[in-house]
């Protein structure tokens, strides 16, 4: 019998409403795609209305300016004022929350620092989840990369690391994100293009030669076939005679963030969800120092929301995520731990630092008052963060040094325990070892020269970052008993409602920016005429030596062994069984990557959204 | 006589699912008071060129960010030919090479937006393409 979820939202049932489209048989031919075509005509007539972001109400005392504050406001303020306007009429953070000319102790009028503020390593965490926080341990350097076939990326792993990255993570080609192999008809000029081609096991286990990876933590960007990766991975340490508990790392495996926000979705929902809660049940038993998710906020933010939508929404699948794996049966504090978070580190300096503190305040409390939960490793909120791709330009790409810098400056004060930092060519295409290496430079220099990382939490005390953190935290959970209220996130993902609120913050933002009233320097201001800057190129090379390599693979290979398997795939995937073991047990069949997920296309069908725009 | 509204589809060829700048333009433009059809996600060349077809639209704009242009456009626009669909006006935005842009605009594509294009650059293109023919 389940033990119930104290104070947990009831599970909301997942349901076919007339707007999602499942179907239960997938052709390898073709895509079958139905029109789900919006036709816009009818709205045509009316201008779209841009909603503004709401003021956050600020519930307790109201701000009581002190005599002292009274004075300067009539006496120093005034005149200058007089004598010379404010550069506007009013401030906001890029995300559009207002932004007082000057904040003192009168915008803290409730703030207890014991409770609210706290002490690093304890609750609430808002000063950082460990005592010493940097002091104790730099944040893990920890460059996302990948391009081409294995053992191109292979090189580029042992390149970084030999430049002092503390850490891998690995970008997959959109072919192995959305569960094809190489050699589909569908991955045609797009292998190796955005990330590593992966078919295979063997493709696998080149991509990790000579990496060790009992010794190496290893993040894997992975999402809808996260299952299957993860089994090659462990394969490969298998392989390698690593520990299994011993092995350190991260699967992205966020599929919540997917319908709202990356789109590289395979199957519905519910299917989809089994998935990953079988992943946390497999890393309890067999991986405790790996973690089997990174909850993520940073694509969110990429579509186009505001910093508190990207906190909310991230938080909230999060919640989504320990309530499904508590109704498997597992005891909250046996899997939480092991739950990982991924933010974004916007332009925004302040508002980001909030941001990360209000995000572990949030989560201790959630953990605490729904969850009962009594591990404090429950509690702390571990993150990685990466830098705005989205921020970076494609004009005078050399600014995009300085963007990356001061955004990751925001994540080391805020407290992130691992951190990519974007390269410059960014908006043109994958990195030059040039441009990977010079951004991993900039976390070495904020490492080593800043004296950023030297004290705990620095700009913790400051009354606008202490409210800035309240006001942030506020808003944030508005939007959290908003989605409690529509029955959880797995609902509000199928109403469309974190995707509406993207798409309307995203609207507002460029339509600030084609109006020059957000500055984008080098785009629309500050504009200079400029020559080409020399790019990665990827051809068409990968493509053929991943055929090359499959159709060895096939011939080699035990296909009666495969079939089997798969089948027996199958046959788990339709009842209730953990599938991780079946999973692997076709991995190391050498079983493709695109016959794995193909196996469990006709077992859960595939999903497709209705477009909001 | 009113005048026709100009139609135009936006599509997400490929497998990429980013679909931020897409659904932006395809909101601008119907503020524009353009007619404006959005394909979705993961259209093959084939689809599009069906789509294009049955809504009769006069510009279709594609947005690729996952560096399979050099694939996916030839393929287009062989099909647009075939189909006799030569006067569509066909527009790419996203992250293009520029080394590449010369052999898309050769092949027929009428302009290609890079990132930091505004909303209404492509507006204005699109109003001064039609108003002045092929």
């Amino acid at each position: 019998m389940p033990k119930p979820l104290c104070n947990a939202v009831p599970l909301p049932k997942f349901r076919l409403s007339h707007s999602i489209k499942v179907r239960t048989s997938y052709s390898d031919s073709q895509c079958r795609v139905s029109g789900s075509r919006a036709e816009m005509t009818d709205k045509s007539k009316t201008q779209t209305e841009i909603a503004t972001p709401a003021t956050p109400a600020s519930p307790g005392s109201a701000r009581r300016a002190s005599p002292k504050e009274k004075s300067w406001k009539e006496n120093t303020l005034k005149p200058t004022l007089e004598k010379s306007p404010e550069r506007r009429a009013e401030f906001t953070t890029i995300s559009g929350h207002p932004i007082r000319r000057l904040y003192t102790e009168a915008d803290l009028p409730d703030w207890n620092p014991e409770k609210d503020l706290g002490l690093p390593g304890e609750p609430p965490y808002t000063r950082g989840i460990h005592s010493t926080m940097h002091r104790g341990r730099l944040w893990t350097m920890r460059q996302f990369a990948g391009f081409g076939a294995a053992e191109d990326t292979n090189a580029r792993f042992r390149y970084l690391l030999a430049q002092g990255q503390t850490g891998l993570s690995t970008a997959f080609d959109l072919p192995t994100l959305m569960g094809y192999d190489s050699d589909h008809a569908l991955s045609e000029g797009e292998v190796g293009k955005c990330g590593v081609a992966i078919s295979s096991l063997a493709d696998m286990e080149v991509l990790f030669d000579k990496i060790p990876l009992a010794n190496v933590t290893t993040s894997m960007t992975i999402n809808s076939p996260a299952a299957i990766i993860w089994a090659m991975y462990l394969a490969v340490a298998e392989k390698q005679g690593a520990d299994w508990k011993k092995l350190s790392g991260t699967l992205q495996n966020d599929i919540l963030k997917e319908y709202i926000a990356q789109k590289e979705y395979i199957y519905p929902p519910e299917p989809s969800m089994r998935l990953v809660i079988d992943t946390f049940e497999f890393g309890v038993k067999n991986t405790p120092k790996f973690n089997p998710i990174s909850i993520s906020g940073y694509h969110i933010r990429e579509a186009g929301s505001t910093a508190i939508q990207e906190l909310a929404f991230t938080l909230r699948d999060g919640l989504e995520y320990v309530e499904w794996g508590m109704r498997r049966g597992m005891d909250v504090d046996a899997f939480v731990p092991q739950l990982s978070f991924f933010f974004n580190a916007h332009n925004d300096f302040f508002e980001e630092v909030a941001k990360y503190r209000a995000a572990r305040r949030i989560w201790h409390k959630a953990m605490v008052e729904r969850y009962k939960s009594k591990n404090p490793r429950s509690w702390a909120l571990r993150f990685h963060t990466q830098t705005a791709g989205c921020s970076l330009t494609a004009q005078q790409p050399y600014n995009n040094v300085v963007r990356t810098a001061i955004q990751a400056l925001a994540a080391v004060l805020g407290g992130t325990q691992s951190l990519h930092t974007n390269s410059l060519d960014e908006a043109w295409a994958l990195p030059t070892e040039f441009a990977a290496t010079l951004a991993l430079r900039t976390q070495q220099i904020i490492a080593h020269e800043t004296g950023v990382a030297n004290t705990v939490d620095p700009l913790g005390g400051s009354y606008f970052v202490e409210t800035l953190t309240n006001e942030v935290e506020r808003g944030a959970w508005d939007y959290i008993h908003k989605i409690d209220a529509m029955g959880g996130m797995v609902t509000a993902i199928e109403h469309s409602y974190p995707q509406r609120e993207i798409a309307e913050a995203s609207y507002r933002y460029q339509m600030e920016v084609d109006r020059k009233d957000k500055i984008v320097v080098g785009v629309n201001d500050f504009v200079t005429k400029e020559s080409p800057l020399e790019i990665l190129q990827i051809d068409e090379t990968v493509a053929h030596r991943q055929a090359e390599r499959l159709r060895k693979l096939r011939a080699d290979r035990s296909q009666a062994e495969v079939d089997r398997r798969l089948n027996t795939l199958r046959t788990a995937a339709r009842g209730k069984e953990n599938l991780m073991p079946f999973i692997y047990d076709t991995v190391k069949a050498y079983a493709t990557l695109g016959e794995i997920c193909e196996a469990m296309r006709d077992v859960f069908g595939t999903y497709e959204e209705v477009a909001i725009t | 006589m009113p005048t026709k509204k100009t139609r135009v589809l936006i599509a997400k060829p490929g497998l990429d699912g980013h679909d931020r700048g897409a659904k932006i333009i395809a909101r601008a433009l119907r503020d524009a008071g353009m007619e404006v059809i959005y394909t979705g996600l993961r259209q093959t060349p084939e689809m599009i060129a069906s789509a294009a077809i049955q809504e009769d639209v006069d510009v279709i704009g594609l947005s690729i960010l996952s560096g399979a242009h050099n694939t996916i456009c030839p393929q287009l626009m062989a099909l647009l030919k075939a189909k006799g669909m030569d006067d569509v006006v066909v527009l790419v935005g996203g992250i293009i090479p520029e080394a590449d842009i010369p052999a898309m605009k050769k092949s027929g594509i009428a302009e290609i937006f890079l990132p930091g294009t505004s909303t209404q650059d492509i507006i204005e293109f699109i109003n001064k393409r039609l108003a002045v023919g092929t």
